[in-house]
């Protein structure tokens, strides 16, 4: 028991994500996270503004129901299956967080400055949360999928498109934390 | 019934997002740092498993719970599109600290600004569906 309490190492979590979009393929379905966001746009009645949004979303429903169970797991996750969930990270990430603002490091999950309701006040916490959110939103369906279609199943499969979108993942990614966070955060 | 399994497969997948850490935003930024190994043996043991499974599963012809033939389609030809779209979702990523499976799982966590940035991709998604025929594909 308390092995699952505690943090899984990755050698547990890698092959659990390579068994969920196995058992989807098995199912007749693929693993895709960022669609469902498309599908989220459809229901609000998105398609009578942009034909890409046109289509009938209940084809998808089963991913809804996928996604619906993806935030009970985190619940679940979060409050029975984890006594401390504080991210061991390397002293050298804690120390250079916390001299960028972020207090948190070493002793949290997420970041408090961000996640904690409080963040919400503070306009530089909140433009971090709906420009990170923006660009992941506009990039996924611009590139076509996101970590979950090209990272793990388009590579799978071998595809060559989704190598170039996850090589485009991880610049973007490098830009942001060796370029844009030294602007931000200074030194 | 079938419902029900995507039910359970999704709430095993929150979990396996929470309890991985992968959800994590200082997971994301370590990552990027090269300074742990976590986050690329998630990534790697999950793609590694993933091209010899789908080989096999080529190879022998392995069928579905439904007795098909299981094929992921191939992505839409392309350049730019993988690109651009790659690196905005790379800066995004690494600025929110989540990709789309542990918006949803934080979601479920219960840390509210989450939602700040459910709401913003679901914005960016439907401002690429208004711009995109004028994006470069």
């Amino acid at each position: 028991m308390q092995a699952i309490l505690n943090p899984w190492p990755w050698y547990v979590g890698g092959p659990l994500i390579a068994m969920i979009m196995f058992l989807l393929l098995f199912l007749g379905k693929r693993f895709g996270m960022s669609s469902n966001l498309r599908t989220m746009c459809t229901m609000c009645g998105a398609g009578k503004h942009a034909s890409f949004f046109d289509f009938d979303w209940k084809q998808n429903s089963w991913n809804l129901v996928f996604v619906a169970g993806t935030i009970l797991g985190g619940f679940l996750g979060a409050h029975y299956l984890s006594t401390d969930a504080a991210i061991d990270l390397a002293p050298s990430v804690i120390a250079d967080l916390q001299q960028k603002g972020f207090a948190s490091a070493g002793s949290a999950y997420v970041p408090t400055e961000l996640f904690a309701t409080s963040a919400l006040a503070d306009i530089g916490s909140l433009s971090m949360l709906v420009i990170g959110g923006f660009m992941v939103g506009f990039g996924a369906r611009y590139a076509g999928g996101c970590t979950s279609g090209h990272a793990i199943s388009g590579l799978s499969n071998l595809q060559a498109p989704s190598l170039v979108a996850v090589i485009g993942f991880f610049l973007g990614g490098l830009i942001m934390i060796h370029i844009c966070f030294p602007l931000i955060f200074g030194q | 019934m079938k419902n029900l399994s995507f039910l359970l497969l999704g709430i095993l997948f929150g979990i396996i997002m929470f309890k991985s850490e992968a959800a994590s935003w200082f997971r994301i930024y370590e990552m990027f740092q090269f300074k742990s190994f976590h986050m690329f043996g998630i990534m790697g043991s999950a793609l590694g498993l993933g091209i010899s499974g789908l080989y096999l599963i080529r190879q022998f012809d392995i069928k579905s719970f439904g007795g098909k033939s299981i094929n992921i389609p191939d992505k839409d030809k392309g350049v730019a599109r993988y690109i651009f779209g790659g690196l905005i979702f790379g800066l995004g990523w690494a600025l929110s600290g989540v990709c789309p499976g542990p918006i949803f799982t934080l979601v479920g966590a219960g840390y509210l600004p989450i939602f700040v940035v459910l709401l913003s991709a679901l914005l960016g998604t439907y401002v690429y569906g208004l711009m995109r025929d004028k994006l470069p594909h």
